[in-house]
């Protein structure tokens, strides 16, 4: 019985919660590498493109919420999500015109459109802070949890109660969807087998005949939706706030380079592995071996390996000694 | 004089400017702008040299500039001796350990060849290593933070006078850059921006954190200043005979002696912030003429043509036997040093340590904005780009107000479009500052001042 005590532990505190949050940077992660992989630099302006698209999905629950129309146990956010999308691809092609255009046809170092994407970031955080303002908002309605700890409790008998919020389902569920339908068109469709041409060699690529422009429109189409839905996700299961947005951008960068840059696979587990060893070394063990060990063994201390305030920190090391040993990644990077 | 022509015009058009700001909000305000565009002079000459030099790009200016802060705290504040008493011993030993650690791998990467073992044994003496630190620091930290929590509860610094902590920030930045460097530089040029930007990021967090070392943040403020005080001044004669003669003529058309002295008070009270200010300014003037002469040296000295060889084929300077990797580290060490210095000064101009105001925002894409602006590769726009910018980035608001209110004159004063907008004035900042880099990075892409390579 401690034992299995011990087990819905580790799922209630560490598995679901980590497998959440680990599904919202993936998403993050594969909007990163796209952009890498197809138009190569490194999009500094990810983090803020993200909380643009939350900002619409936020707007547009706003007015159902005003007209009345909602999903009932559901959260109105996930009907709000495909008209957001639609004005961020918008403003993603907008930017893509004015601005990235145009050192993509010069043929521009990546350095250079690095650069140019702060200037983005720049300008993308404040239309978000000039539209919705810079405070924390909470947009979840419906049905909170699938299952609440108190109810677990009483249905199976055990001291620990396992809660799962509706909102990590939705989550994990919706990233489970939305990756293998990316994967289904990047593997099997021609445009996606096209675009992974594009991303190997160019050069080859334009030989044989494939339109650059229209590579480039369906790679920011697919990264807006990307966007939106991982930042709206983030922001049902925690909160929206312009300032966590811009912040998120450093693990999902950790995840995008773990898992190989330009590899969009790699990136949906890198996006895992810094969401699991992120709490896995920051989780305080003390109860977990107060149900395995023997009484006469309990411990004192918390058995924290790292204190919580270290959790950006441990997926920037694991980052670091990636870099150091694997400079392409745990799985190779830089193949479409 | 001709050639330099553009570089005096944007010089006095920007010290018109500051002026501009000081008659017509107040000299306060125009030295305090002026003194931050200083230290931001200082952190672009760091960035400039380490980009428009050699090429290097470093996101990590956030961490440097707070290791220099660190370093001001470390140096001036009185040293705690209930905590030294307390938990010293714990942390000194602790040091020893990781020295011990860190020689120990360098120790096994010297004897060994390159294997899976090596590989092994070098994770094993690290994670023993944070063991047995973490075993033996413990005690010692629970021990140095409950001495006092309220006002110190951790191990204070030296008592020295804080200019030293310049020198010594550079000293602290500079080792943080050696080992980043040794550490990263092989990268490509994205990854090393998105690994110096991650690194910076886990040195504010270690800095958050550990409250035994400065407080966390819980900030440590009053620190010792180089300037004299300003309670001080206004009661010292010679300052209030000086403030007296300065303002004389206004003073002479108030006939009535109590008023005449209720007005020198104002003006005494007035003068004593103004003047603490240009002591500042006077201090870090100093520094930004001493670098500006060292770095031009340098940029038309022969290392500094072989850094520009470097920057622009890499081959083949490696190939003419010039040292790429070494001489790639030691601008890398230079550049974060001066950084440190800009830290140092910024912690010694606010009197206090706040280490959750350490943003990448902020310290890093900003002093970013300010290299490309002004002119990469090319001191006098770094140091140009850094007035330019900090400028705008403090006027921006104002500015915002005044454009809001013309744009929406058609509009009702409660009209909540007009409402919601003079609320948002502080974001215009972002939007001229990202704008700003976006015009300049299209039309001007060398900056207001471009690289001018002339050989003397």
């Amino acid at each position: 019985m401690d034992f299995l005590n011990a087990i819905i532990l580790l799922l209630n505190y560490i598995f679901i919660p980590a497998l959440a949050y680990g599904s919202q940077l993936a998403l993050g992660a594969i909007f990163v590498t796209l952009i890498y992989g197809i138009l190569r630099f490194a999009n500094f302006a990810t983090g803020d493109m993200m909380s643009f698209g939350t900002m619409f999905t936020i707007l547009f629950t706003w007015y159902f919420q005003s007209v009345g129309i909602s999903l009932g146990v559901l959260p109105t956010a996930l009907l709000a999500i495909p008209f957001a999308i639609i004005f961020m691809i918008g403003y993603m092609l907008l930017i893509d015109k004015f601005v990235f255009k145009y050192y993509r046809v010069n043929k521009s170092p990546p350095v250079q459109l690095a650069m140019v994407s702060i200037g983005v970031m720049f300008v993308t955080q404040a239309v978000v802070r000039i539209i919705i303002g810079p405070s924390d908002r909470r947009f979840f309605d419906g049905e909170k949890f699938l299952i609440r700890a108190g109810e677990f409790k009483d249905m199976t008998g055990l001291n620990e109660g396992l809660a799962i919020k509706s909102t990590q389902v939705i989550t994990i569920l919706v990233t489970v969807i939305l990756v293998s339908t990316l994967f289904w068109f990047l593997n099997k469709t021609k445009t996606g087998k096209s675009m992974r041409a594009y991303s190997d060699n160019e050069d080859l690529a334009l030989l044989s005949g494939i339109d650059p422009k229209k590579i480039v429109m369906i790679t920011w189409i697919i990264a807006g939706i990307l966007a939106t839905i991982g930042g709206a996700l983030y922001g049902l299961d925690k909160s929206f706030k312009p300032f966590t947005y811009f912040n998120n951008m450093l693990p999902i960068f950790a995840a995008a380079i773990v898992g190989g840059i330009g590899n969009p696979f790699g990136a949906f587990l890198g996006g895992y592995v810094i969401a699991f060893s992120e709490i896995l070394l920051t989780y305080a063990y003390k109860k977990f071996f107060m149900y395995v060990l023997p009484e006469s063994m309990e411990p004192d201390g918390l058995i924290q390996l790292l204190s919580t305030d270290y959790k950006f920190a441990v997926s920037f090391s694991i980052l670091v000694i990636v870099l150091l040993y694997r400079p392409s990644g745990i799985f190779k990077g830089k193949v479409l | 004089m001709r050639k330099n022509l553009n570089v005096i015009a944007a010089y006095s058009i920007m010290m018109g400017l500051i002026i501009l700001v000081g008659i017509f909000q107040s000299w306060n305000i125009a030295l305090s702008i002026f003194n931050l565009c200083l230290i931001s002079a200082v952190m672009t000459m760091g960035a400039n040299i380490q980009w428009g030099y050699a090429g290097l790009i470093n996101f990590g200016i956030m961490g440097y500039t707070a290791l220099g802060g660190l370093a001001a705290v470390l140096i001036s504040v009185n040293p705690v001796q209930d905590a030294w008493s307390a938990g010293g011993l714990n942390i000194l030993f602790s040091l020893l350990l990781i020295i011990g650690m860190v020689l120990a791998v360098r120790y096994v990467l010297k004897k060994y060849e390159k294997s899976k073992t090596r590989t092994y044994i070098i994770a094993a003496i690290i994670i023993l290593g944070i063991i047995i630190i973490r075993f033996v620091s413990e005690p010692g930290i629970e021990a140095i933070e409950e001495v006092d929590p309220a006002k110190t509860g951790f191990l204070g610094g030296f008592g020295l006078p804080i200019i030293f902590s310049w020198i010594v920030g550079a000293l602290f930045a500079g080792g943080l850059a050696f080992v980043i460097g040794k550490v990263a530089l092989g990268l490509r040029a994205d990854y090393l921006a998105i690994a110096t930007l991650l690194i910076s990021e886990i040195v504010i967090a270690i800095i958050k954190h550990e409250d035994w070392l400065t407080r966390g943040v819980k900030n440590v403020i009053g620190l010792k200043r180089p300037a004299p005080y300003e309670v001080n001044l206004q009661q010292t004669d010679w300052f209030i005979n000086l403030v007296e003669k300065f303002n004389s003529g206004k003073l002479n058309l108030i006939s009535d002696f109590a008023e005449r002295q209720a007005a020198l008070n104002q003006f005494v009270i007035e003068g004593s912030s103004i003047f603490v200010k240009l002591c500042y300014s006077g201090l870090f003037l100093v520094v930004v003429i001493i670098l500006l002469i060292l770095t031009q040296k340098a940029l038309y000295s022969p290392w500094g043509r072989m850094m520009r060889a470097i920057r622009d084929n890499e081959e083949a300077a490696n190939a003419m036997g010039k040292n790429v990797v070494k001489q790639h580290l030691l601008i890398f060490v230079l550049g974060s040093a001066i950084v440190g210095i800009a830290g140092a000064m910024l912690v010694t101009q606010d009197g206090l340590f706040t280490p959750g105001s350490y943003r990448p925002m902020r310290y890093t894409f900003l002093i970013w904005v300010m290299v490309i602006v002004g002119g990469s590769g090319n001191n006098f726009g770094a140091i140009l780009g850094g007035f330019v910018v900090w400028f705008l980035w403090i006027e921006s608001a104002p500015i915002g107000l005044y454009l809001v209110n013309l744009t929406t004159s058609g509009l009702d004063d409660t009209h909540f479009l007009k409402v919601h907008l003079i609320e948002s004035v502080p974001y215009f900042r972002f939007l001229m500052m990202g704008a700003g880099l976006l015009l300049i990075m299209r039309y001007r892409p060398k900056g207001i001042l471009p690289e001018k390579i002339e050989i003397k």
